[in-house]
């Protein structure tokens, strides 16, 4: 095997703002990176196939699925999390619409939820509900049925439309 | 569940790519790597290598040129969702691309991996057979193409090598005459399908030339329709497409699977032929 070929890799990213440097496993998702080795755990592991969604984090301002990238790929990148996106307060009005209109029961699939929200509401202005549902229609919720995660997005969208000048 | 144990490399060229391939027995290129690492944390597959290929240069573009849509080896599908170009000049394309997965897959996904992996229901490879595109792979030996007609040999067999790499899939750039259609049954929105078309034809005054039929999650591979293809080369009445629908039962034979019996999947194949008919019918906007 050549010699850049290795089962450990030192790499160095950025996350939630704070430069981290640590050794790897090649075979580490970058989920498990960032709940195993740096302790944030509000990213979670669900089906760890890339099909619930409950491990959506940003990579280089994009969200990807945390279990179909590997840590090591993350060399370089910047990496937002649950955790710092809600420090950051730039979703406080999506987390409080959650809040208000029971978006979330046990919670699993919430952050998820959210950047993915987040994704939404930074991309177009005024999402109908259809597209709101496709565009969450990668992550699955097993308590509320979906209708209130809608509503709070449709809210918060509404309400974002309308505090502008 | 997590992945077995592997090594991992970058790849700094595509000569380097190949090389680490040779040299490797059961290493993987990991490109968008959307249906590798599910396929790796199930343990359905474990190699000895990844070789990342993402840090090669020059392989990210979208170009049209003499008439041929190029699409490098790591565009992504949500790049290829924002190219003016390919909503140009392959609008089949276009037309697939919000059925494939999710945004955050999207982000990632590569359209050539997606070829590459060849999953018998997944969008990209109908599109491509039905667009007559091409493969342009390197290996050890240099540069090849190969046509989609001769890609996809079985299930998620493909012609690459074992030392091939995908650099690029090209497709013919849509003209004023060229009609696509497409259309899916999913369960739910970005799942595969259960049964899929992609279809392309040349509007000849009222008729349809060259019709290609490209049907997908009801075989092996993607299948083309010849008999309806032929059928609709003749007239597009709604005879002829009920004569089209009825050619399916020769053309597809599909087998039960967990979503849905052979039986239901022909039945379906005959409700998409009649929305895509209607779509090829349509001049392009």
């Amino acid at each position: 095997m050549s010699e850049s070929a290795k089962l450990l890799h030192a790499i160095s990213l950025q996350v939630n703002g704070e430069p981290v440097s640590e050794t790897v496993e090649a075979r580490k998702t970058l989920v498990d990176f960032l709940r195993e080795d740096l302790g944030l755990t509000g990213s979670h592991v669900g089906c760890e196939h890339g099909v619930c969604g409950a491990c959506t984090v940003r990579v280089n301002g994009q969200i990807v699925r945390g279990c179909l990238m590997l840590a090591v790929q993350c060399d370089g990148a910047a990496i937002e999390t649950i955790e710092g996106v809600s420090d950051s307060g730039a979703i406080a009005d999506l987390q409080d619409a959650f809040e208000k209109r029971n978006a979330l029961q046990c919670g699993y699939c919430t952050p998820g939820m959210l950047l993915t929200s987040a994704e939404l509401l930074n991309q177009t202005n005024a999402p109908t509900r259809e597209e709101i549902r496709e565009h969450l229609s990668g992550n699955y919720c097993r308590c509320t049925g979906y209708h209130a995660i809608i509503d709070a997005v449709e809210a918060t969208i509404r309400a974002r439309a309308g505090a502008k000048p | 569940m997590k992945p077995a144990a592997f090594a991992y490399a970058q790849a700094r060229s595509l000569d380097h790519a190949i090389a680490l391939l040779s040299d490797n027995e059961d290493a993987r290129i990991l490109a968008g790597g959307q249906s590798l690492m599910a396929t790796l944390n199930m343990r359905l597959s474990s190699p000895s290598l990844l070789i990342d290929i993402n840090c090669i240069e020059g392989l990210d573009a979208i170009t049209e040129r003499d008439g041929i849509v190029e699409i490098g080896a790591l565009v992504r599908h949500a790049q290829a969702e924002q190219s003016p170009v390919i909503a140009r000049a392959a609008p089949l394309i276009a037309a697939a691309l919000p059925h494939i997965a999710h945004p955050a897959i999207r982000n990632r996904g590569t359209l050539a991996g997606s070829i590459a992996f060849a999953d018998p229901a997944a969008e990209l490879p109908a599109c491509l057979m039905a667009l007559a595109g091409e493969v342009e792979i390197q290996g050890p030996d240099g540069k090849r193409r190969v046509h989609a007609d001769d890609f996809f040999q079985g299930l998620f067999e493909t012609a690459l090598g074992p030392h091939d790499i995908i650099t690029a899939i090209r497709v013919p750039a849509a003209r004023p005459q060229t009609r696509i259609g497409f259309a899916e049954l999913a369960r739910r929105h970005g799942d595969y399908a259960m049964v899929g078309l992609a279809a392309c034809a040349r509007a000849d005054g009222q008729k349809l030339r060259d019709v290609r039929l490209c049907y997908f999650g009801v075989g092996a591979t993607p299948l083309r329709a010849r008999q309806a293809e032929a059928l609709l080369t003749h007239g597009s009445d709604d005879d002829q497409i009920e004569k089209a629908c009825a050619a399916l039962a020769q053309d597809l034979d599909p087998a039960d699977d967990v979503q849905a019996s052979g039986k239901v999947k022909l039945h379906l194949a005959g409700v998409l032929l009649k929305r895509v008919v209607r779509q090829l019918l349509e001049p392009r906007s």
